[in-house]
């Protein structure tokens, strides 16, 4: 059986959509009986991801692969790219805006929950250019 | 308890309701949507001040049983909206936060 990959557009402009793409494959993965365990890996994950390419990036692509044995995410966005990965790695760092709090997120624990809600992540960044986070999670 | 039995003895004002009836499994509080999506947990009455769509998303994405607004939050037409695409229950308080988790608890528990 051959793998299922999805792809969506994450819009930056419209806050209103934020969460879309994780809403849709998690009701995918819960339809075709993927473990409600990992379904909720998933969603926490892409989910994080996301939010971080609307209000840290200027959105992006994701790309979503479905295997027998995994699923894996790529979270591809042409935003800032970021700094110091292992201070953007500890829990309670954030640069968000009083604006994005004001909505309830910059408490800095967006990339620790990608990281202990998958089981292997790794970011690729450049300064200038962009972002990409891969993230997989075993079923 | 379930979220109509809850309507109709809190006496909340029901924003938005869902199509199934939920049966809630405890009560939530938390106001950081990277911590509610962490430690948010199926079943859960969450009461918050969050009255935003990113709230809804958070609410299905962790399979919360329905969203209480606290201290009457201001109703979001956009937030409804989403709640009725999600099909997610949303409800509103006029008390605090801690006085709306309490009653939650009280009568979840028959306490
Ligand atoms: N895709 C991205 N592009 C550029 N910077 C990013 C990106 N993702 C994260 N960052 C940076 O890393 C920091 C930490 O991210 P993290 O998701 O942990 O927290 P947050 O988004 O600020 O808050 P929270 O996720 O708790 O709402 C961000 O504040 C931002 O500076
Ligand atoms: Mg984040």
């Amino acid at each position: 059986m051959s793998n299922l990959v999805l792809k969506y557009t994450v819009d930056a402009e419209d806050f209103t959509r934020a969460g879309e793409a994780s809403s849709d494959v998690k009701g995918k993965l819960k339809r075709m009986g993927v473990p409600p365990d990992a379904v909720r890996k998933v969603a926490i994950a892409m989910y994080e991801g996301e939010i971080n390419m609307v209000i840290h990036a200027d959105g992006g692509e994701i790309t979503v692969e479905i295997t027998p044995s995994q699923i894996i995410m790529i979270l591809a966005d042409k935003g800032p790219g970021i700094k110091d990965i292992d201070k953007a790695m500890q829990a309670g760092w954030s640069t968000a805006s009083e604006n994005v709090r004001a909505l309830g997120f910059g408490a800095g624990m967006g990339l620790p929950n990608m990281k202990k809600y998958s089981d292997e992540m790794k970011i690729d960044t450049v300064i200038g250019v962009g972002t990409t986070v891969t993230m997989k999670v075993n079923i | 308890m379930n979220v109509n039995e809850l309507i109709e003895k809190a006496g909340f004002k029901p924003l938005n309701v869902a199509s199934g009836d939920r049966e809630i499994s405890g009560v939530y509080n938390c106001d950081l949507m990277s911590v509610v999506m962490s430690k948010g947990f199926p079943g859960a009455a969450w009461v918050t001040i969050m009255a935003n769509i990113n709230a809804v998303a958070v609410a299905a994405l962790t399979d919360m049983a329905v969203i209480v607004l606290a201290e009457g939050a201001a109703l979001d037409e956009v937030m409804i909206e989403k709640a009725k695409a999600q099909d997610i229950h949303v409800l509103q308080s006029d008390k605090p936060i801690f006085e709306t988790s309490l009653e939650i608890y009280k009568l979840i528990n028959n306490a």
